[in-house]
């Protein structure tokens, strides 16, 4: 059985009826990563706890007390603490970091015990790499190196969370987990053809997560199908009293609309998304978006079309702006919360140094890639005195425009509809010269983290040289079920999400 | 922005950076904030900053807890990753001499 080309809803029925264990899924997956190393998807593998965190779910199971995820192996973002595997943010700043605690995401997934009774019971099968402290958009900022993508080797896997897109499109884990800050989960996804979710700002805990803008930081899925995106999802969210962010309103299934139709008693089989009103922001569709990329995005909405939905024009005015907005805020959070790391307690020491303050000073400047120093930089600079009003007051201001405007756009709509990047994936190396070329292909994810929304990535097609496209769809406030409703329409109607990479075996 | 900010905001964020590294930087800093500089022409007069994105649809209060023990003792986990330590202590360099 080829189990890494198999959905998790699948492997649960699977386990459920005893056809497999979750021992020889944990295997089978540890296996093929140690087969595929060459595309740098994990960090750190313990093969050792994973079988036993399996014989644990085997026994849940033997004994009926297993849930629907119980069994399922999961890789985590190296950017979830985890007892046992390091937690690094791919940084060497955290090189050999041993959490003494796990993240509230690896705690709901994790197996159940005396102080976590409610673990879905999901296996542990490592930590995935991305670009350091999750900035970026290639994971070439990874201290270890850049992942690969299992499409095409020379081309990068997109970031931050490239190491779980690749470790899940080159069938290294069956589902994965990531973070998306300014389009984190969304691009990476679209970049392997997976379908990924970043839901509503507040739903998934951030405790646990290395933080890098804790007012746009937010955790979500990365797996095969909208179907495993909800089961995932609806395991990891919860309302957690250590994250002050953390909406009370968080726990619910958000699969709960997968197979009906968008309006309630609409018996129309061919057409299930009857009284849907997509909008396609014009500033989506502008130049700067590459032709194939709008060929595929245009095919999809046409194919939403025929399955009952309504196609309207929308406006999002300040979608340009939202670079400089975020490229000014995230630093500044960035900078702020990257103070920690000062060599005392944890993380980077360096072997020589004066005085304390010298210590402070060496240890970040060698602990820190060039990319992280940069936006420190550039935070420490909008926050200092002086400039404070003009860029770090201002870049909100604009930020309520940018939510507003959305708000707009939802009096006309139901679902936002574009293309998630400009551009397909890059060759390795291509952009890292230029950190602001670099910035530009976040164009079309980053309002959503402004604006706090729920917002997916779907794969909708291939360039000529066979490299992924996704489109992505963008919800108002807490419509994930929804967003994830139409998502599995369109994939009841498409199969590009099924294709596998011709490299990967 | 010039090269005396760049020490400057250096200093300000404990990094070190030599006089070859800050002339690097610079001009990429200075790219940025040409980009950034588009924000100057949007009228945000008498609008409110938007610090946190869930302030834009409801009133967040500040979530506060029983004032309880919750938390066992975890000094030998949380000393796993000291990169030096004597008696149970996090060691640093002497600052009072």
């Amino acid at each position: 059985m080829s189990w890494h080309n198999t959905p998790i809803a699948l492997m649960a029925k699977a386990l459920a009826a005893k056809e497999v264990s979750s021992t020889e899924l944990t295997g089978y997956f540890l296996d093929r990563i140690e087969a595929g190393k060459r595309w740098n998807a994990y960090l750190d593998v313990n093969a050792h706890l994973s079988l036993e965190q399996a014989k644990a779910a085997d026994a849940l199971i033997a004994s009926g007390k297993g849930g629907k995820l119980t069994g399922i192996p999961v890789a985590h973002k190296d950017v979830f603490v985890t007892r046992g595997w390091k937690s690094t943010a791919a940084s060497k700043m955290l090189d050999g970091y041993l959490s003494p605690f796990d993240a509230t995401v690896v705690t709901n997934l994790g197996i159940p015990s005396e102080t976590n009774p409610s673990g879905a019971g999901m296996v542990c099968l490592g930590k995935t790499n991305m670009d350091e402290f999750a900035m970026g958009s290639s994971n070439e900022n990874s201290a270890y190196g850049p992942v690969l993508n299992p499409w095409n080797a020379q081309y990068v896997s997109g970031g931050s969370s490239g190491g779980s897109a690749a470790a899940v499109a080159a069938g290294l884990a069956p589902i994965a987990t990531g973070t998306d800050t300014g389009g984190s989960i969304r691009q990476p996804a679209a970049f392997c053809s997976l379908t990924g979710i970043k839901p509503t700002y507040g739903r998934v805990s951030r405790y646990g997560m290395i933080a890098y803008a804790s007012s746009l930081d937010q955790a979500g899925p990365m797996g095969k199908t909208a179907e495993d995106c909800a089961m995932l999802l609806s395991a990891m969210s919860s309302h957690d009293p250590r994250d002050s962010t953390s909406l009370a309103d968080s726990g619910e299934d958000y699969g709960r609309y997968l197979n009906q139709p968008w309006k309630e008693g609409n018996t129309n089989p061919g057409k299930p998304l009857e009284g849907l009103r997509i909008g396609l922001p014009k500033e989506f569709f502008a130049d700067g978006l590459a032709q194939d990329v709008a060929n595929s995005v245009n095919a999809a909405a046409k194919a939403l079309q025929d399955l009952g939905a309504t196609l309207i024009e929308v406006s999002l005015p300040k979608t340009k702006l939202s670079i400089p907005v975020y490229y000014v805020l995230a630093p500044a959070e960035a900078s702020s919360n990257l103070s920690r790391f000062d060599g005392v307690r944890y993380g980077h020491r360096a072997n020589e140094y004066r005085d304390l303050g010298d210590m402070y000073q060496k240890s970040r400047t060698e602990g820190f890639g060039a990319e992280v120093r940069r936006r420190i930089l550039i935070g420490a600079y909008v926050l200092s005195h002086g400039y404070y009003d003009a860029y770090y007051l201002q870049a909100q201001k604009i930020r309520r425009i940018i939510a507003a405007d959305f708000q707009a756009a939802f009096n006309q709509c139901d679902v936002i509809l574009g293309p998630v990047a400009p551009d397909v994936a890059w060759r390795l190396g291509e952009k890292s010269k230029d950190p602001v070329q670099m910035y530009l292909e976040d164009i079309y994810t980053l309002s959503t983290n402004l604006a706090g929304l729920p917002a997916m990535s779907v794969p909708c097609g291939f360039s000529p040289n066979n490299l992924p496209i996704g489109l992505q769809l963008i919800g108002n406030y807490f419509s994930e079920a929804r967003l994830l409703q139409v998502a599995h329409q369109y994939q009841q109607a498409s199969d590009w999400h099924l294709r596998q990479a011709s490299e990967v075996a | 922005m010039k090269l005396d900010d760049v020490q400057r905001i250096a200093h300000l964020s404990r990094l070190e950076l030599n006089q070859a590294e800050a002339e690097a930087v610079l001009p990429q800093l200075q790219a940025i904030f040409s980009l950034v500089e588009e924000m100057q022409a949007v009228d945000t007069k008498g609008l409110e900053p938007l610090a946190h994105p869930i302030l834009f649809i409801r009133d967040l209060a500040q979530p506060l807890r029983v004032d309880r023990v919750s938390e066992s003792d975890q000094r030998a986990e949380n000393m796993l990753s000291a990169p030096a330590q004597q008696d149970g202590y996090f060691l640093v360099p002497r600052v009072i001499e």
